[in-house]
């Protein structure tokens, strides 16, 4: 059975990874909602920048995330699926119109007016999406998704996520995904101004997770799962809530203090710990109340195979998404990069 | 309208729309690959120009296909969360695997598009290359799923639950590698013949045009031979249909009676209530032939199952028709091209077989929505294939009709939009050949 704790394991990692990867791609999008005054252009040119390479293989990880979810956990899947019906609906809404609108942004140069609509679009889905997607998880870790029998049809598929904890998580969610990515932003703009912006951004999204990380607590008591108990009384909920405090004081020093890549660093670490302080809290429950790791895991020899395709997906995976941040991510830019490709293409290879 | 029937429609409306991005998602790389090479090799830019405009496209499509395909991952259990519920740990496995070549190939589409100035020209190449493989091995890793709902093998059932699961026996099942073999052929043919068919319109005003018959030509070197090796991948299909699921291939056929000597039919309209089908052009010991490979094997009809068991009879028989059709047309076509490149290098100055080309065009795409509707609807009423009905997986959950509204009009909206970005921005803009922005 241990290979059902490794897997539900890679699975947070996976979805560790879409939050610090696909949740910055969905705050760039809150950014350039807010995007304001003289710099406003700049700063939506800076974020598509940011997010264009690599926009699509971010939000691959969600997908990981759920295949992992039906393979190795079925009845977790399918029971989400049926207690979390509206809000999952939603949020593909907003995955679709998002991810599409990013698209079409870009490759809508012929006619400005309509680019403009796509960059609304884009940027509003980038906004409600996260919502939901906290909202979703916190209903899951409330313990609220027991599914009455006889229950009306508000009282099984609406009450249970439409709460105010679970509200909270949603913006809590918003706001950390805001955070990430004002936080990177500050490292890839070159432009001392923008950089500015970045920072002041940041620090004020730092603020909005502090205060629905702590709404969320508050609230947490009164959920079924009396979660707040949990996160602080559990053996090694402390540290895990120490470290939490502990990274989130550095990014803010680092902020404050301009220095960017050891606040992105830190910033990475608060939000993964905050991740796995969640998870820590409702171990070994993957649905409170509902099922445990071992109680929805599939049998062992799909556990065992499901395991050997990871290693050898990751042995394709690792060296690709290591060359394609190298590509895009790497300082200073290649040599390739300030060279018109006409001119430097036209003779034969 | 009742749940079950949103639920379906819902299902059917997202792979249909899914399935032409996935389409595209595998043909248009190779066609950009091809392109890139030919201007690494020749150095004429209208190869550079062709490669870009389709490494655009090809973005276009990539993104709905990448979103289509999430709200797929999620609709299955919103949709069928019994299935899902039963089935994951059966077939999650090509699943996880075709995640991850999902995966590779969203990262080298993005180190391709963005990566024209960032590479050295060979390593942006590979990486269209790359782009190309994975994702074709990705499409084969869901059709290996598919292939299992119609030849659940790989556990045995005890007390209706499945037990002793060999995910591996499951997800190389007997209708694994025709399905695949089908859906690759189908999709390079889809795409060349699609692409093709916009170029030989253009030609036909100017058949001087350097840049559409470049296009032409790459496109038909994808058609060609996946179109000619598509009818004897149907064949094997369909002689997998007669030995593992009978009642979809009398459906198909609009076979009610078992006899010898069954005749393959060309058209006619299946009568569930009178049993036959009328109006149809019979090839005697035909379909006997090209089911067992004996002109006088006995082929089961409808009549050998309960009424309870059937699929719906003239929607298979339809899409079946429409699917062959279609099929040998674009074989027709292809054997055309070559007849020309043969006898006079060129086909540019063939107006009929222009005409023939351009009204094809959307011939590929047809047939797919048809042969997936022949698979999927031929299967009803199960949803893994004598062992799960499709009723039995629906969610719990009231009012469909709400999400099937909701997901049809987003999708009418996006499909709009992208045939007028593919229109505004491969075909209407002018061959810019010195372009330097990248995307």
């Amino acid at each position: 059975m241990t290979l059902a704790y490794f897997l539900a394991g890679v699975t947070m990692l996976a979805l560790n990874a879409y939050v610090l990867l696909g949740g910055a791609d969905f705050g760039a999008g809150v950014w350039d909602l807010l995007a304001r005054g003289p710099r406003a252009a700049r700063q939506r040119a800076a974020i598509e920048d940011g997010i264009g390479p690599i926009w699509e293989a971010n939000h691959v990880w969600v997908i990981l995330v759920v295949v992992l979810l039906f393979s190795c956990f079925p009845p977790v899947y399918a029971h989400l699926s049926v207690a979390l019906h509206i809000p999952i609906s939603l949020m593909l809404v907003g995955i679709v119109l998002r991810g599409s609108a990013f698209t079409f942004r870009a490759y809508d140069s012929t006619n400005s007016p309509v680019q403009k609509h796509w960059g609304r679009i884009f940027s509003i889905a980038s906004t409600v999406t996260p919502v939901l997607l906290g909202i979703c998880v916190g209903a899951l870790v409330s313990g609220a998704l027991k599914l009455p029998v006889g229950g009306t049809f508000a009282e099984t598929y609406v009450m249970p996520w439409f709460t105010p904890f679970a509200l909270a998580v949603g913006f809590l969610t918003l706001s950390v995904f805001a955070f990430l990515a004002a936080v990177y932003l500050t490292v890839e703009v070159q432009e001392h101004e923008l950089q500015e912006d970045f920072r002041r951004m940041a620090l004020g999204a730092a603020v909005a997770v502090g205060v629905f990380a702590g709404t969320a607590l508050i609230l947490g008591e009164s959920t079924p799962m009396r979660l707040t108990g949990n996160l602080l009384t559990r053996s090694w909920a402390i540290p895990f809530q120490l470290m939490t405090a502990a990274f989130a004081i550095t990014t803010i020093g680092a902020l404050v203090t301009r220095r960017y890549t050891l606040a992105r660093a830190s910033a990475v670490l608060q939000v993964s710990a905050l991740m796995w302080g969640w998870a820590y809290a409702q171990f070994p429950a993957m649905i409170p109340g509902v099922h445990t790791i071992e109680s929805a895991a599939a049998p062992h020899i799909t556990l065992k195979l499901v395991t050997i395709g990871l290693c050898g997906g990751a042995m394709v995976l690792v060296p690709s998404l290591w060359y394609l941040f190298k590509v895009f991510k790497a300082e200073p830019a290649s040599a390739f990069e300030r060279v018109d490709t006409a001119e430097y293409r036209t003779g034969k290879d | 309208m009742t749940d079950l029937l949103a639920a379906r429609t819902q299902m059917a409306l997202s792979l249909g729309f899914h399935i032409i991005f996935a389409v595209m998602g595998i043909g248009m790389p190779a066609l950009m690959v091809l392109a890139e090479r030919k201007w690494l090799k020749t150095g004429d830019p209208v190869w550079l120009d062709l490669a870009k405009r389709w490494s655009k496209g090809t973005a276009i499509l990539f993104a709905v296909g990448a979103v289509s395909g999430t709200v797929l991952s999620f609709e299955l259990g919103l949709l069928w969360p019994r299935f899902m519920e039963y089935a994951g740990a059966i077939i999650g496995m090509p699943f996880s695997l075709e995640g991850f070549a999902f995966f590779t190939e969203a990262i080298f589409l993005g180190i391709y598009l963005y990566g024209w100035t960032r590479l050295s020209p060979k390593a942006h190449w590979w990486a269209g290359v790359a782009v190309a493989v994975s994702g074709t091995v990705s499409g084969i890793f869901v059709v290996f799923a598919n292939a299992w709902m119609n030849a659940p093998t790989g556990f045995e059932l005890v007390n209706g639950l499945p037990t002793n699961i060999d995910p591996i026996a499951a997800m190389l099942n007997p209708a694994s590698f025709h399905q695949t073999l089908h859906m690759t052929l189908a999709s390079f043919a889809t795409t060349g013949i699609a692409v093709a068919g916009i170029h030989a319109w253009m030609l036909r005003k100017n058949p001087e045009d350097h840049f559409h018959r470049s296009a032409l030509h790459i496109a038909m070197l994808v058609a060609i031979p996946a179109c000619l090796l598509q009818p004897l991948s149907g064949d094997i299909s369909a002689k997998f249909v007669a030995k593992w699921q009978p009642a979809k291939l009398a459906a198909m056929e609009g076979q009610f009676e078992t006899e010898r000597a069954a005749p393959l039919r060309l058209g006619g309209i299946p009568n569930e209530a009178t049993r036959e089908t009328k109006y149809a052009l019979e090839v005697p010991g035909a379909l006997s032939f090209l089911a067992f490979s004996d002109f006088n094997a006995e082929v089961k009809g409808l009549e050998a199952f309960p009424e309870s068991d059937w699929p719906p009879v003239a929607i298979t028989h339809f899409a079946f028709q429409i699917m062959v059709g279609l099929g040998t047309l674009m074989m027709l076509a292809s054997l055309w091209v070559i007849y020309r490149w043969v006898r006079k290098q060129e086909v540019a100055h063939d107006r009929p077989l222009l005409t023939f080309l351009a009204l094809l065009t959307p011939a590929g795409f047809i047939a797919v929505e048809a042969g997936w509707v022949v698979t999927e609807v031929g299967r009803q009423p199960w949803i893994v294939y004598g062992i799960m009905r499709t009723a039995d997986a629906l969610t719990p959950v009231p009012g469909l009709i709400v999400p099937l509204i909701g997901i049809s009009l987003l999708y009418l909206f996006l499909g709009v939009v992208v045939v007028y970005l593919l229109w505004a921005q491969i075909i209407k803009t002018k061959p810019m050949t010195q372009e330097i922005r990248t995307p």
